[in-house]
């Protein structure tokens, strides 16, 4: 609400507004700070344990770990600062590698053509999931939940069914590998300081998701729609247009991750993805993401899950115990909404 | 007026697309519907030859409930030896899952009522299993378990099909001490799995054990860069043991990341575990031969259905563990490549 109101008052007033909010209060209203200092002081804390965790090899770890979740969660961001929920967004890297993986080794079509396919259903499913929500006006966590679960119905089904087993492999046999692997799984470097494309992917998209989301009226509507749909559609916001465009972008970057992942490992399975869904969420909530919509960062989202790849990498490298890791997910959540509820309050006191 | 544009172009992308992969899907269910369709149809053909000649045994319905999660390979193989023997015998076989415990306990409970001619059941918990494992044998339906728990004395039960996780751990200790290793990671991919955390304490009696427990089968590119992480961290370690085709492939490849001179071994068998061994990534893998879980179950109950055999001995029937090397290699893969090994 508050990023969105100040980005549409004209002009004029806009440096009037700002002049009279400190440089601290705005600083400490910033959505992805809390981000911003949990991701420093988990670098600090976990290389202090062990300073194995601040060499190079082992970023190319957390790095690798982060930029799929980073490029999930940017979008899920987005989508929920739209007001929105997508739990079908794990289920759907999955399909999107199956249906690659069909199209590519069973139907032997050119890579390319294989992943546009993939690609075009991916699209309708998140065209689907907005239709749903905006003609019944049901909770889109519900109809979602639904698509989550019959995408992976079919998932194991429909492969199976194709192909005999719920494993896809050899992928590096399809026509036109050669040309998709260096776009989507180029690595540089040498073992084990590699990184791989992905992790520039990802700064690319988080990049051109904040810069949507901060300077255009695109990224004006976004906020709109997510802190007050009635009040966004009687000043003449396309919310449904909005909407819709949210959904289907969050699909494309599902379809995106598992097309990375299938290219990069040459194979596939239809577990991919299951479950992963939450993570995107606790990514985007951990980088500023309110549950209500109307306010969050892009650039939060994927610090977020640079927080989750650093835990993951970490526990690990320092030689803990990797048991009780979930529970650590569940604690950083816990925290960052308790933060972010703290920062919402303030943030509201400075718009006053 | 750019984003209408741009929409107005996704949404016209998304329609045509529809159109496309309607038409894609349409026919590939077409494929799906056809072979289950023939499928089917021959069982019903061998059904009914059965009862004309025997009507007792023809029409002998038996249920395979395992806790398999959906997309989980290994369980592929078990389903298509039970559905083998259903062609082969001239039975039904009903095929269930559900990896939570309580539900695959109701599934037992819905065969009961179907008055079922023999359960199949799969005991990652047993325990949870052995009241319903108890109703059916009380109401006179033989039981056979596979695939896990195999301590079956008091069950009632006819034997169980499987490979005792610990005995074939300690095989896998045992081979990664003859080649060399000397402090193994064992990786968990799935978390509070009994028979994963049997398989990396039976590995300990012969070798040092570490234990790592990683993101799993949803998040493979992830448990490469927790393994290479790992490896990274502590080049004392020179064995890796992972517990699943997926991970095993995941491990070879953090391995070689890492630069590290592990060996690498694994439990259970694929396409891609198969060539790795041949290009000598792998030194082994460990074959439980759950084609064999599916399949013989369902001969045993047959028999006890038909002719009142009880094979067994009340003691469980190992399937594995069977070391699959380079050395052996060439003769199998081709059975692999064919997903009944």
């Amino acid at each position: 609400m508050t990023t969105a109101n100040m980005n549409e008052v004209e002009p004029e007033s806009v440096d009037e507004r700002l002049v009279s909010v400190s440089f601290w209060r705005r600083l400490f209203t910033r959505p992805e700070l809390g981000a911003i200092v949990g991701a420093v002081g988990i670098f600090f804390f976990f290389g202090l344990i062990d300073t194995q965790f601040w060499k190079l090899a082992t970023a190319a770890r957390y790095l690798d770990f982060a930029a799929p979740l980073a490029i999930m969660a940017v979008a899920v961001a987005l989508l929920m600062i739209g007001g929105e929920f997508d739990l079908s967004s794990g289920a759907l890297v999955g399909s999107s590698s199956l249906l690659t993986g069909i199209f590519a080794t069973e139907a032997d079509l050119h890579l390319a053509v294989a992943m546009l396919l993939s690609l075009v259903f991916a699209l309708l499913i998140g065209f689907t999931n907005a239709q749903l929500v905006l003609r019944t006006k049901l909770p889109s966590f519900i109809i979602t939940l639904g698509t989550m679960f019959l995408l992976l119905g079919a998932n194991v089904g429909l492969t199976s069914a194709i192909v005999g087993t719920i494993r896809i492999e050899d992928l590096e046999e399809a026509a036109g590998y050669g040309v998709i692997q260096p776009i989507l799984a180029k690595s540089f470097g040498t073992p084990p300081e590699d990184f791989r494309i992905v992790i520039l992917w990802a700064l690319v998209i988080t990049a051109l998701a904040s810069w949507v989301l901060l300077r255009t009226r695109v990224g004006n509507w976004i906020f709109a729609v997510g802190g007050d749909q009635n009040a966004a559609r009687s000043v003449g916001v396309p919310v449904n247009k909005t909407k819709t465009g949210l959904f289907m972008y969050v699909s494309a970057s599902a379809w995106f991750v598992g097309n990375t992942s299938i290219v990069r490992l040459t194979s596939t399975q239809s577990s991919l993805g299951r479950g992963e869904e939450f993570q995107y969420i606790i990514a985007a909530v951990v980088g500023g993401c309110l549950l209500t919509g109307g306010f969050g960062s892009a650039a939060g989202a994927a610090i977020g899950a640079l927080i989750m790849a650093m835990v993951f990498i970490g526990i690990p490298t320092v030689g803990w115990e990797p048991d009780w890791r979930l529970s650590f997910f569940g604690g950083l959540l816990l925290l960052a909404v308790l933060l972010n509820n703290w920062v919402r309050n303030k943030a509201q006191e400075a718009s006053r | 007026m750019k984003l209408k544009r741009l929409l107005a172009m996704l949404f016209t992308l998304a329609f045509v697309a529809a159109a496309c992969s309607s038409g894609s899907s349409a026919g590939s269910g077409d494929d799906s519907s056809s072979d289950s369709g023939s499928e089917s149809s021959s069982g019903e053909e061998g059904t009914s030859e059965e009862s004309d000649n025997e009507e007792a045994s023809g029409s002998a319905t038996y249920h395979l409930i395992t806790h398999a999660n959906p997309g989980d390979g290994f369980w592929d193989i078990v389903k298509k030896g039970g559905a083998d023997a259903e062609t082969d015998l001239g039975v039904t076989v009903k095929y269930s899952n559900d990896a939570d415990v309580q539900n695959q306990a109701a599934l037992i409970a819905t065969a009961v009522g179907e008055q079922s001619d023999g359960i199949i059941v799969s005991t990652a918990d047993l325990d949870g299993l052995r009241e319903e494992i108890g109703n059916a044998i009380a109401v006179g339906i033989p039981v056979i378990t596979i695939n896990g728990a195999s301590d079956i004395e008091g069950t009632g039960v006819i034997t169980h099909v499987g490979q005792s996780e610990t005995v074939a751990g300690e095989g896998a200790g045992l081979q990664m001490a003859n080649a060399g290793a000397t402090k193994v990671l064992c990786i968990i991919h799935e978390e509070g799995n009994t028979s994963l955390e049997d398989r990396c304490a039976g590995a300990e009696k012969n070798v040092e054990i570490e234990r790592l427990q990683v993101a799993g089968t949803e998040d493979i590119v992830g448990s490469q860069n927790e393994i290479q992480a790992k490896l990274q961290a502590d080049d004392s370690i020179d064995g890796v043991l992972s517990l699943n085709p997926q991970i095993a492939i995941a491990a070879v490849d953090a391995k070689a990341g890492a630069g590290s001179s592990a060996v690498v071994g694994t439990f259970d068998n694929s396409g891609d575990v198969a060539e790795a061994i041949i290009s000598g990534d792998l030194l082994f893998g460990i074959d439980q031969q759950p084609y064999v879980q599916g399949y013989l179950p369902v001969v045993l109950l047959h028999l006890n259905n038909t002719n009142l055999n009880e094979v067994g001995g009340g003691k469980a029937i190992n399937t594995g563990p069977a070391f699959i090397t380079k050395d052996n290699i060439d003769a199998i893969s081709d059975k692999a490549q064919l997903g009944t090994r």
